[in-house]
């Protein structure tokens, strides 16, 4: 699996809560039976003017000028600023593939669906959580500066602006571990083999239902 | 011994091992699987060479992508066909259970795994599948799973998982007639937000969730989703034991009855601490409604569209002005003047056989407005279909100018060919009226079964229990 350790980058702003897996990456491209190649269709809805489908060639497509990973001064961005709430919806792990694919290996947001958040770190992306204020703030200084990039420091656990002026996050120690290491967790769990197999043993004698 | 939340409970049945991290490796009971969020778990079983760890908690099905029209069981989009064929060829490779397209058990995973009694209280069940809340109805610890987590539990049995804060959102009174299960739940996702339940496991309690029946019961955990929790569940009580007696999976005789003295426990202790608790008295609620793009903008059939205006959180205002634009309603419009285009029934959330009972109850001996361009019953699952035909409630649908369909998820997230038009408006029983969900600059009002069918004959919203 892919590390997460420093990842300084142009900012994007979604200006949008509740942003929903839907939206992040729409049904029709869900049909793929692969991991990789949703980036084009990040947004699908909001980014191109036409209706998009599978195996189409999006690099003709029109692209809606209004939204905002469509403004040039936005090209390259590798961080994702966005509201509340990011990411409801489906459980669909093609949400942060898509975001990964396009180029997003870190977001910023006041808080995230439960089930994104999870299958973000699954997928070397950092969802950072910064509080309501500071996420504000971010958004104005955005919009107000072009190129307006930030740092973001995985194992000091900051954000540095361009006036080096700094913002702490949190993060589970379990998960920063993870992201720093590329750890396989199924390898990890395959290690506990003999205790799932204890474990197995007892519940199939208290709740043999439960098996076969 | 200090006193348990159900949802306490269900979590330390399962603690495999606790790490000092706080992250603990749980053990996973039923893995459902259906044919969007596997493939690339099954590829990645493949390229580790890895096997499942244990087939017989497996039971596979496609649903999201299948046709639904009856005389097309034939799949046209070659892209959806290679998603089922695929789930076939892998369910085959290893041994797995699958009812595929042509198995008269075939139908929505969240619909089937009750029906086959494949849910079974004090469970832990997942899905790739975000509403695989919904199996918490039977005092199961129920959540979606990403698709990593699939290949996960399928190598492991196991997940690791950090445990959610405990909620408990009471529901006092007896609903009106007219007035559902759905809007129910609704009515709790207007009130605390569909973010509401973010990092917390949701238990619904209290005697309006005790009267009702299973199927009830599993919309309100299916839409848990929607406030933003991962799982919602029920306590176990008669009502649970007497829906899964004799299922195929459930287990019988002597083993039976050892479990029901198990699943007897399942419930909540007195004097359980909840880090939130919520009350809602449902006796005075209405028929509810959604105006806009989130589950949580949502009023009841007598009120009117809201205006951004007076709302001050200017993100939440925003938010509501972009949603009215994108439902072309404007602020004042009484909910009882929209009108319609389509009307769909189905789906996980409202696709069992007492959601088309409710909604035939209504529609019967009457006509679907001249206003609405399709009106679509998609049974959840074949044997809901079967019932459903056995009681003669495809007739009453066919009748009154419905079209009777086979199961599937078909308009509720419009994978297959069942979609909105760029403009259309619908009311839908099922539980995500996003942007798109249905088709592209499709619009999607949220409804009961028994509002679907009062407004396809109305050909706008009306109320059912008038009907
Ligand atoms: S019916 Fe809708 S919500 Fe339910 S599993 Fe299918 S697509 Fe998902």
């Amino acid at each position: 699996m892919h590390k997460f350790t420093i990842l300084e980058g142009i900012v994007a702003p979604l200006d949008r809560a509740n942003v929903d897996t839907d939206a992040i990456i729409p049904k029709q491209f869900l049909k793929s039976i692969q991991r990789t190649g949703f980036g084009p269709n990040l947004f699908d809805e909001w980014r191109y003017l036409d209706h998009g489908e599978p195996g189409m060639d999006n690099s003709v497509r029109p692209l809606n000028p209004d939204f905002v990973l469509n403004f040039p001064r936005y090209n390259n961005a590798k961080i994702l600023l966005a509201r509340a709430n990011f990411g409801c919806g489906s459980s669909r792990e093609h949400a942060p593939w898509a975001l990964e694919d396009y180029g997003f290996r870190c977001l910023i947001a006041p808080s995230y669906a439960d089930i994104f958040f999870n299958n973000c770190f699954k997928n070397a992306i950092l969802p950072v959580v910064l509080n309501n204020k500071a996420v504000g703030d971010l958004f104005m200084q955005v919009e107000k500066q072009p190129g307006y990039a930030v740092r973001v420091d995985l194992p000091n656990q900051i954000v540095t602006l361009p006036d080096k002026t700094t913002i702490t996050f949190e993060i589970d120690a379990f998960r920063k571990h993870g992201l720093l290491n590329g750890l396989d967790e199924i390898g990890l769990t395959l290690e506990k083999t003999e205790m799932i197999k204890r474990y197995e043993q007892q519940r199939k004698a208290e709740a043999p239902w439960l098996f076969g | 011994m200090h006193p348990q939340t159900l949802y306490d409970k269900l979590w330390q049945q399962h603690v495999v091992y606790d790490q000092e991290d706080g992250v603990t490796l749980i053990y996973i009971d039923r893995h459902l699987i259906h044919e969007v969020t596997s493939p690339q778990a099954f590829a990645g079983l493949y390229l580790a060479k890895r096997k499942p760890w244990r087939i017989d908690s497996m039971l596979a099905v496609p649903d999201h992508n299948v046709p639904t029209t009856v005389d097309n069981s034939e799949m046209d989009d070659p892209i959806s066909r290679l998603q089922v064929t695929t789930l076939d060829q892998n369910c085959q490779h290893f041994g797995i259970t699958e009812f595929v397209m042509s198995d008269p058990r075939q139908g929505i995973v969240h619909v089937i795994g009750p029906e086959q009694g494949a849910t079974l209280p004090g469970m832990t069940i997942v899905c790739g599948d975000s509403h695989t809340s919904t199996h918490g109805a039977f005092g199961a610890l129920a959540f979606g799973i990403g698709t990593s987590e699939v290949e996960h539990v399928m190598v492991t049995q196991c997940l690791m998982q950090r445990k959610s804060k405990n909620m408990r959102i009471w529901l006092e009174g007896e609903l009106q007639i007219g007035v559902t299960a759905k809007d129910l739940v609704l009515a709790v996702i207007g009130e605390i937000g569909t973010a509401g339940g973010s990092g917390h496991a949701i238990e619904f309690a209290g005697p309006a969730i005790e009267s009702l029946s299973m199927e009830g019961r599993m919309t309100v955990c299916n839409m848990a989703i929607e406030a933003g929790a991962r799982s919602g569940m029920i306590a176990v009580d008669q009502v649970t034991l007497d829906y899964l007696n004799g299922r195929p999976y459930a287990p019988s005789g002597e083993l039976w009855e050892r479990a029901v003295h198990s699943w007897k426990q399942l419930q909540s202790d007195e004097g359980a601490e909840f880090d939130r608790e919520t009350t809602l008295d449902v006796s005075a609620l209405r028929p509810q409604v959604t105006w806009g793009t989130s589950p949580q903008m949502v009023v009841g059939i007598d009120d009117i569209v809201p205006n951004p205006a007076h709302e001050s959180d200017p993100v939440i205002r925003e938010g509501m002005e972009h949603a009215l634009v994108y439902m072309d309603l404007e602020p004042g419009t009484p909910i009882k003047k929209i009108d319609l285009d389509l009307v769909f029934i189905g789906s996980c959330t409202n696709g069992r056989i007492e959601d088309l009972r409710d909604a035939a109850a209504v529609a019967r001996g009457k006509q679907v407005a001249d206003n609405i361009k399709q009106a679509l019953v998609v049974p959840g699952s074949g044997l809901v279909k079967r019932q459903a035909e056995s009681e003669g409630l495809h007739q009453v649908f066919i009748d009154a100018g419905f079209e009777w369909r086979n199961p599937g998820c078909s308009m509720c997230l419009a994978m297959n060919a069942d979609r909105l038009q760029p403009g259309e408006r619908c009311a839908s029983t099922s539980n995500r009226n996003f942007e798109g969900r249905q088709g592209q600059g499709g619009r999607s009002h949220l409804v009961s079964p028994a509002m679907a069918a009062a407004a396809a004959i109305a050909g706008h919203f009306t109320d059912p229990g008038r009907m």
